[in-house]
């Protein structure tokens, strides 16, 4: 008993990709204040992934940083599923970047693996515009597939193909910690690295009795990876047709939000229909048709069970990859009818509400609400704060789309405290309540009517007397302190910043921060 | 057969008649009608917190650090908070003054057309929502918005802007009158400090307005009460909260 045979088509840190850089330079796709892909020259420079991002920039000052952004990874992934929709109508894509079939069928049409594997290569790398490296593993099962294109990536090579029954063998030499790519079991890799189980060869010759009694259920599938089977366990089937939900849309819908919104709808009630049966989804087709009967249909896999929020997103990737995707593939009419059809349930292990911080009830509450209001108002019009290192009040927290974050973790980038890197010259609290976006050019004068200027060694022509606004009778300044000079990023032509801080107070008792750059005077934070 | 002298009654027992009036009280208690508020406002607002689905607005020099103060407590419990509008929020302030930023959602101006859907469809998912309306709000727009927050549970902070665009009046009205800041002289030294003088009045409980100064931020960055200091002049009259037309 082995695992399916299985073909894993892998382009290497795909969120790269998406952002669609230059060909050579260095970039890196930062979550949460962490590297989570990063391209050949900026992995060349020393990053990794899991670095913070300061650490990236120190260790290649000219890095481009570019936001994670899970919807542009997907829409962007669209065009490469579907050009192997020829091939096999079984794709199953794990994640933006990688996706997984079976080979019985294709293996046998184009005459064995390897042929296969280099027409497959090939493909992928044409719907690419051949610009990306695309790496392919076939082996018993899609885990030691993955692991089989991660190897052909570190060798160079486009496709490693692992001879059929020689997969535990392969699978051996691999430390426990690789179970990490497909399965969320951080402390039990832990434990077994302790308990001197170092390898999956170490973890597949224990008897299955013996794991299951003693690590449960999480362990029992990562022996089951771990000896080259699939992780689809004997459980699963083939649900029943009547658990599959389906929405005529009426008007068609041809806006992404709109049909999104739908989505969660949709989400929610099969994830009812399926927690009433005891059942959780760990594969779903999405399947979308248009007014002129246009289909598409993806299927999406999910490591865990799928939460509905996860598939309201995988539905809104589908959509918006194929009706924003190359016009040769997008739909010609508006979306006239979404299914979601789960294609394969395991038994529910019943949802645990906020023990330990997973989903609690108010965050299903403010899901449903973001997705309402995007729906609304558009994808971009929800975001949320996040802290970044900074001197001025608007670098430090800045706003981040919604879509980039995961509401039900806790998220540390969001406390002022994950910020422990000193910055000198930072402004100091108390911090100013109105920031604004776009400084506002203002006049100050002195005494004498003469405006002030702040020489090259910030000495002051006049002491300020007066705060003229446009739109605003001129305020009599009461006091104000500085300058407080700031010069960031001098090797950075664009990004260059030269300014001297100001913090004035005027007769009413508002203070204001003002900045003096190239001779002007700017307002940039209110205290309001 | 009977007795017919007079019947000794026993005096009634006060604690026990008090320990019976205890128990037959509704037992929603006033407590968890209200979101908490920093402890500095708990004297100047009537019920010691935020009422459940009432409307609050703040003006003022300091309506913005106001707002967000009073919705700090709240989220730093576990409420979450959104954000309608008010691009220019000191996020970095929001989040000295107490406000959990990650359970902040801040939501783009979406014009008039759409605002009071956006407006009610978040005041159905969390409990406080910050607003700046650029536009009037008609009172029908204002009654359903104030009878969903009253539905669910949550508060609707207004945040400084114009006060004439509430078509009626809030539950509750913070002003703020003059600050003055502490830590700047001239040429020399920076912010630290703020003492202001707050004023709230509402609809019901107290239609006399409380005035307290307050610092905010205090010196140690926390809000707290000011003790008022001795002044030659008179106290400065809070700017007017609602303008009469």
């Amino acid at each position: 008993m082995s695992g399916t045979r299985t073909l894993v088509v892998h382009c290497p840190d795909w969120p790269v990709l998406a952002s669609d850089p230059a060909p050579t330079a260095a970039v890196i796709v930062v979550r949460a204040n962490r590297v989570v892909a990063a391209s050949m020259a900026a992995r060349e420079a020393g990053i990794e992934v899991g670095l913070k991002r300061r650490e990236s920039q120190r260790r290649c000052p000219s890095v481009q940083v570019v936001d994670h952004d899970p919807g542009r990874d997907a829409r962007a992934f669209e065009p490469v599923a579907s050009s192997l929709d020829a091939v096999t109508p079984g794709i199953e894509v794990a994640r933006p970047g990688t996706l997984a079939f079976g080979t019985r069928g294709p293996g046998r049409y184009f005459g064995g693996d390897e042929p296969l594997a280099e027409r497959v290569g090939w493909m992928v790398s044409g719907a690419l515009g051949g610009r990306w490296p695309v790496r392919v593993g076939i082996a018993d099962g899609s885990f030691a597939a993955l692991l089989a294109a991660h190897r052909a990536h570190r060798r160079g090579r486009s496709s490693i193909v692992v001879p059929p029954a020689a997969t535990p063998a392969f699978l051996a030499s691999y430390p426990v910690g690789t179970l990490l790519e497909v399965m969320e079991i951080p402390d039990l890799v832990d434990v077994w690295q302790r308990l001197g189980l170092r390898t999956l060869g170490h973890l597949a010759d224990l008897p299955r009795a013996d794991v299951s009694a003693r690590f449960g259920r999480p362990g029992v599938a990562a022996h089951r990876l771990a000896s080259g089977l699939d992780l689809r366990p004997l459980s699963a089937r083939r649900p029943a047709p009547d658990l599959a939900v389906t929405q005529d849309l009426d008007p068609p819908v041809d806006r992404v939000d709109r049909a999104a919104f739908v989505a969660k709808t949709m989400a929610d009630a099969l994830h009812a229909r399926l927690e009433a049966d005891g059942l959780a989804c760990t594969q779903v087709l999405v399947e979308a048709t248009t007014e002129h009967g246009e289909t598409l249909g993806r299927q999406w896999r999910h490591e865990g069970a799928l939460t509905a929020g996860a598939l309201a997103d995988r539905v809104r990737w589908q959509l918006d990859g194929w009706l924003t995707g190359a016009s040769s593939s997008r739909p010609t009419a508006a979306i006239a009818r979404l299914a979601l059809v789960p294609v394969e349930v395991v038994a529910a292990r019943g949802r645990q509400l906020g023990f330990w911080g997973g989903e609690t009830l108010i965050d299903e509450r403010v899901w449903r609400a973001v997705a309402r209001v995007q729906g609304q108002l558009g994808a971009g019009a929800v975001t949320v704060p996040e802290v970044r290192g900074g001197r001025s009040p608007a670098d430090r927290v800045v706003r981040v789309p919604v879509a980039a974050v995961d509401l039900a973790e806790a998220r540390p980038a969001a406390r002022l405290a994950s910020v422990v890197e000193p910055w000198p010259g930072q402004v100091p609290a108390p911090a100013p309540a109105t920031v604004l976006d776009e400084p506002e050019l203002v006049g100050v004068v002195d005494v004498d009517g003469r405006p002030v200027t702040v020489s090259g060694r910030a000495e002051l022509s006049g002491a300020p007397a007066e705060l003229a606004r446009v739109g605003r009778p001129s305020m009599a300044l009461a006091s104000w302190a500085g300058p407080w000079p700031v010069d960031e990023r001098w090797w950075d032509p664009v990004r260059h910043r030269r300014r001297a801080r100001f913090q004035v107070v005027d007769q009413q008792g508002t203070a204001h921060l003002l900045f003096v750059e190239a001779g002007r005077w700017w307002l940039e934070a209110t205290y309001d | 057969m009977f007795d017919t002298g007079p019947v000794a009654v026993p005096a009634p027992d006060l604690a026990a008649l008090r320990q019976l009036g205890d128990r037959i009280r509704p037992l929603s208690a006033a407590a968890e009608r209200t979101l908490p508020v920093p402890p500095a406002f708990a004297d100047l607002i009537p019920q010691g917190g935020l009422v459940r689905g009432s409307t609050i607005t703040t003006s003022g020099s300091a309506a913005t650090s106001l707002a967000l103060a009073l919705a700090g407590p709240a989220t730093a419990a576990g409420s979450w908070c959104a954000v309608v509008g008010l691009a220019h929020l000191g996020l970095l302030a929001a989040a000295e003054l107490g406000v959990a930023l990650e359970r902040t959602l801040l939501i783009a101006d979406p014009g008039p057309q759409e605002w009071a859907a956006t407006v009610a469809a978040l005041l159905d998912a969390v409990e406080v929502v910050l607003v700046q309306p650029g536009h009037r709000l008609t009172p029908t727009v204002q009654r359903r918005l104030v009878a969903r927050a009253r539905d669910r549970g949550s508060v609707l902070i207004g945040a400084g802007g114009r006060t004439e665009v509430w078509a009626e009046q809030p539950d509750l009205s913070v002003g703020s009158g003059r600050s003055t800041w502490e830590g700047v002289g001239v040429g020399h030294g920076r912010l630290r400090a703020r003492r202001v003088e707050v004023a709230v009045a509402g609809r019901r409980g107290a239609v006399r307005p409380r005035t307290t100064e307050l610092w905010l931020p205090g010196p140690d960055g926390q809000i707290a009460v000011a003790p008022s200091v001795a002044r030659a002049a008179p106290a400065v009259a809070p700017a007017p909260l609602l303008d009469a037309g």
